[in-house]
């Protein structure tokens, strides 16, 4: 056996690194060029004054990054991308910990739920917005009509849910958080079945009720789980420009633009690339933030 | 002495509640999708008929619409062909920088781990913009191509994640038993590692296929003709005529390119939580 | 008044199936260290969990001080748990671990330090307070869970097996600490495990279950010197109880009452018996061999001896068994029954 674990030496260790580094290097390789390449590209044209169909580009300092910031619905999109962001993401922790301890035991009929609950994290973002966008039509919507049915509006009088700014941002703050709550719920509820199940027995013995187990003994076990569900659900809302798209493509007015759905504006069909590339680099600070958190959590979870 | 019985009904009760509404919040617009599908226009735009029902005979005419007046059956053509490649180029790219990854263990197998997984965070509305001129400069705006080029910016760092926590719970006796009996390293990947992953290999093959139809951004950006668009995008911008949505068409679309999705999603999940969990914790 | 009674206790997980537990009645006595002792599926650890309310019972009734408490949850049942993975919350310094009861039921704040301090004086685990349980070792874990039990000032102890994580060495030390704790303290206490040792040197008294039901109750000298019936007989005592089935009954000795012939005097019953094996165990030895000869040809049997080294491999010798030491067993029944003199050849 000694002869045979020096043999795996010889072989692994002599294989190993350069063996290691021709497996990993397509990989590493595609994505230096595919994403550091272009992200460096986009840091250029903010600098630059680039335009779709223009071959000319000239350096230009900080202007493009001066005009955004003076900008009216600039300012209006990084509060809109901050408070959908935000607020999607206490609901949707909120709802899916609720959902998660529902969900918890089994019980006939779980995988059903469990399929319809997924459905709008599964589907194409673009084709469940597109499903709200009905849902909140201005005459033919179903919520329209069920309040009207109840006399709480009168016929034609019912409020215009994306057409009234305050309207359209709760309307979008709505899907947002509706496409988000399968995401954290299911993984929540990895977390809360990962959890020794003496745990909340002991509790039990100890005295404490439902609601304290909850909140003292197993919520607080869970931080690693929900710190990861929180930061990747903050990451998918804050970048995400399709469901404003969809659902607004920005307005009325501009009023529910966010920082990615302003840089498609103005950079693809307003074909001022430099722009669009200044815009999306505001995303930058964020994502960093969000990365030093994740691998704060990752670093923690190493160390226990 | 009963109380502890009737605390006990009342806890189901609440649970059956909190189930209950939220399974209708969350499933209502694909609910909403089925019945819009088969309604008949007159009844979908008389304003004072009930929406929850059927006032008129339900119909097939806007599914026959969607199959035979759009390019639908075009763009779930499109959206499988861009599928098939960008399956085949992340297998080849993350399958072995997965494992050697799980098998570097020491400071560079973690630094690249980390690095892979920074890439993930850098959104598609960072690099569209910059993506575009790349693009274009290669003369593939408006092809399918260009979607098979960049979508493995997501699917592989995604992939690696999955495989690398995978391929870490392969025991590496096996691989050593494998070596001692004759078998080179790489060999023992291709002849035992492989064929044991099987089911990992199959999971990352499912959520790259999904994360491909489910993509929005790029296919807007780069994909302009209606002939070319794929799913994600055809389905919101091409069945919109001027200012009039198609809606009945549109919800017949939007259900049937949702559900096979579901629920090929539905019985791979397990596999998804444990690479988000154990992929980015470890 | 017991502190714990059952009364006809049964549990049923699957319809048409034995029970998990069937028709177990039992009174524990004051301060006593009842032992639930079974191999596993034996139920012990089932029944355990319905006094302690984790489970309901199918039928049958559970007294807590003489209050019948089927339906009450287990905060309302004045008892203490302690798990066999300890369960102790790992977020929590070791203060908060021990404090946590005190905090679930309400107890003022003022009152928690003392508490807590009391406890952990008791287990002498004072300079632990700060710590977290992923800091401390096997043996800090299991006198945390204990402090953690006993601020509370349970009627009664449940223990589920604390002792069988622990490595051999630790254990030692860990069932001689927690049998110093309960003279110390004196609650009744009821202890689940499967390791008959444990259960002979830590119990007051010991129930020994199998398939949900229970064979006997009894001190340890009572269910090893008088074992109730077949069962009882080989559960207990390594090697087991030598069992050899001769006409209508089943003859019983234990390995160290089988000795060789020149070893012992008094009425004695003779065997030929031939040396298969000899294991050392330093303080010990056990001879396994075949019985030669007569109606028992071929019976596997065990001996403990203090020393083996003239018995050679392969040779057969002249053992006896002292006639007072052989315990029989109807063959059907399998239950105990009077001496009886038997012709051997």
């Amino acid at each position: 056996m000694a002869v045979a674990r020096s043999k795996i030496k010889s072989i692994g260790a002599a294989q190993s690194p350069l063996l290691g580094a021709a497996m990993f290097s397509p990989a590493v390789l595609y994505i230096l060029l595919l994403v550091a390449g272009p992200f460096f590209l986009a840091i250029f044209y903010a600098f630059s004054d680039a335009r779709i169909g223009n071959p000319e580009m000239h350096y230009v300092g900080l202007e493009n990054f001066r005009s955004i910031l003076q900008s009216p619905s600039f300012r209006v999109a990084i509060r809109n991308s901050l408070i959908f962001t935000i607020c999607s993401q206490i609901v949707v922790i909120i709802g899916a910990n609720i959902l998660a301890i529902s969900l918890e035991n089994t019980f006939r009929g779980r995988g059903l739920i469990r399929f319809l609950i997924l459905l709008p994290w599964v589907a194409p973002i673009a084709l469940g917005a597109i499903g709200w966008k009905w849902i909140l039509d201005s005459i033919y919507s179903v919520i329209t009509w069920v309040l009207v049915a109840a006399h709480i509006y009168k016929p034609f009088s019912a409020p215009m849910w994306l057409g009234e700014p305050r309207l359209a941002i709760a309307s979008v703050l709505l899907v947002h958080s509706w496409r988000m709550m399968p995401f954290s719920t299911v993984i929540l509820l990895a977390g809360r079945t990962a959890i020794p199940k003496d745990i909340p027995e002991a509790a039990a013995v100890d005295g404490a009720g439902f609601w304290r187990t909850q909140l003292q003994i197993v919520i607080p076990m869970m931080r690693p789980i929900i710190s990861v569900a929180v930061l990747f659900g903050l990451i998918f809302t804050f970048t995400d420009m399709t469901v404003v798209y969809i659902l607004t493509a920005g307005g009325p007015f501009d009023s529910t633009q966010t920082l990615p759905s302003l840089a498609f504006a103005m950079g693809i069909q307003g074909s001022d690339l430099a722009a669009g590339a200044a815009i999306s680099l505001f995303l930058v600070p964020v994502l960093v933030i969000i990365a030093y958190f994740m691998l704060r959590v990752a670093h923690r979870a190493e160390v226990n | 002495m009963a109380h502890g019985i009737s605390q006990r009904i009342r806890g189901k009760v609440v649970k059956v509640l909190v189930l209950a509404t939220f399974t209708i919040l969350l499933a209502f617009p694909f609910y909403w999708m089925l019945i819009t599908s088969f309604k008949q226009n007159v009844d979908l735009y008389t304003m004072e008929n009930n929406p929850f029902v059927f006032n008129a005979k339900p119909t097939l005419d806007h599914v026959r619409f969607l199959f035979t007046q759009t390019r639908f059956v075009r763009w779930l053509g499109n959206t499988a062909f861009v599928g098939v490649f960008v399956v085949a180029i992340t297998l080849m790219l993350a399958v072995p920088a997965a494992y050697s990854l799980a098998r570097l263990s020491g400071r560079w197998g973690e630094r690249l781990g980390i690095g892979i997984f920074l890439t993930y965070l850098v959104p598609p509305t960072l690099l569209f913009i910059p993506l575009s001129r790349v693009v274009a400069y290669f003369g593939l705006q408006d092809t399918l191509w260009a979607l098979i080029l960049v979508y493995p910016t997501f699917t592989v760092p995604f992939s690696i994640w999955l495989l690398m926590g995978f391929f870490k719970s392969i025991p590496k006796e096996l691989e050593d038993a494998a070596m001692v009996d004759g078998l080179t390293r790489f060999g023992a990947f291709i002849k035992l590692v492989i064929p044991i992953s099987v089911s990992g290999i199959l999971t990352v093959v499912i959520f790259t296929f999904t994360l491909v139809t489910q993509e929005f951004v790029y296919a807007l950006t780069f994909i302009s003709s209606e002939s070319n668009q794929m799913i994600g995008t055809g389905i919101p911008i091409f069945l919109v005529r001027g200012d009039v949505y198609y809606w009945g068409a549109l919800m017949a679309a939007c259900l049937i390119a949702s559900l096979p999705i579901a629920f090929m999603y539905n019985l791979f999940l397990d596999r998804f939580i444990a690479g988000f969990t154990v992929g980015a914790v470890k | 008044m017991a502190v714990v009674e059952t009364r006809d206790l049964t549990k049923v997980f699957k319809e048409g199936q034995l029970g998990a537990v069937n028709n177990v009645s039992l009174e524990t006595r004051e301060g006593e260290f009842l032992v639930f002792l079974g191999p596993s599926g034996s139920g012990k650890t089932t029944l355990l969990r319905m006094i302690a309310g984790l489970e309901t019972p199918t039928s049958g009734d559970i007294l807590i001080g003489g209050r019948v408490v089927n339906d009450l949850s287990p905060r309302d049942r004045r008892i203490a748990m302690v798990f066999q993975s300890y369960a102790l919350y790992p977020h929590l310094s070791v203060y908060k671990n021990i404090a946590f009861p005190l905090k679930a039921q309400n107890v003022k704040k003022e009152l928690h330090k003392e508490k807590v301090e009391w406890a952990a004086s008791l287990l002498g685990i004072g300079a632990l307070l700060d710590r977290k349980p992923r800091e401390l070792s096997g043996g800090e874990r299991q006198r945390v869970a204990l402090a953690r039990a006993i601020v509370r000032e349970p009627a009664v102890f449940l223990l589920d097996e604390p002792l069988s994580n622990l490595d051999a060495k630790l254990r030692a030390s860990a069932r001689e600490e927690l049998e110093r704790f309960h003279r110390r303290v004196g609650t009744t206490s009821i202890y689940v495990t499967h390791d008959q040792v444990e259960a002979m040197a830590m119990g007051d008294r010991i129930m020994v279950l199998n398939k949900g039901v229970v064979h006997q109750l009894g001190t340890p000298t009572d269910v090893y010197d008088n074992p109730a019936d077949t069962f009882v007989a080989t559960f207990l005592g390594s090697p087991p109880m030598n069992l050899v089935e001769l006409g209508d009954v089943i003859v019983g000795f234990r390995p160290e009452h089988f000795r060789p012939a020149s070893t012992s005097t008094g009425d004695c019953v003779p065997f030929r018996f031939k040396v298969e094996n000899k294991e050392y165990l330093g303080s010990e030895w056990i001879v396994s061999g075949a019985l030669v000869g007569g109606k028992f040809e071929g019976r596997k049997i065990f001996s403990r001896l203090a020393s083996a080294q003239d018995l050679r491999l392969g040779d057969t010798c002249n053992f006896v068994v002292p006639q007072r030491e052989l315990k029989f067993f109807d063959r059907i029944t399998e239950k105990r029954t009077e001496p009886r003199g038997l012709s051997w050849q």
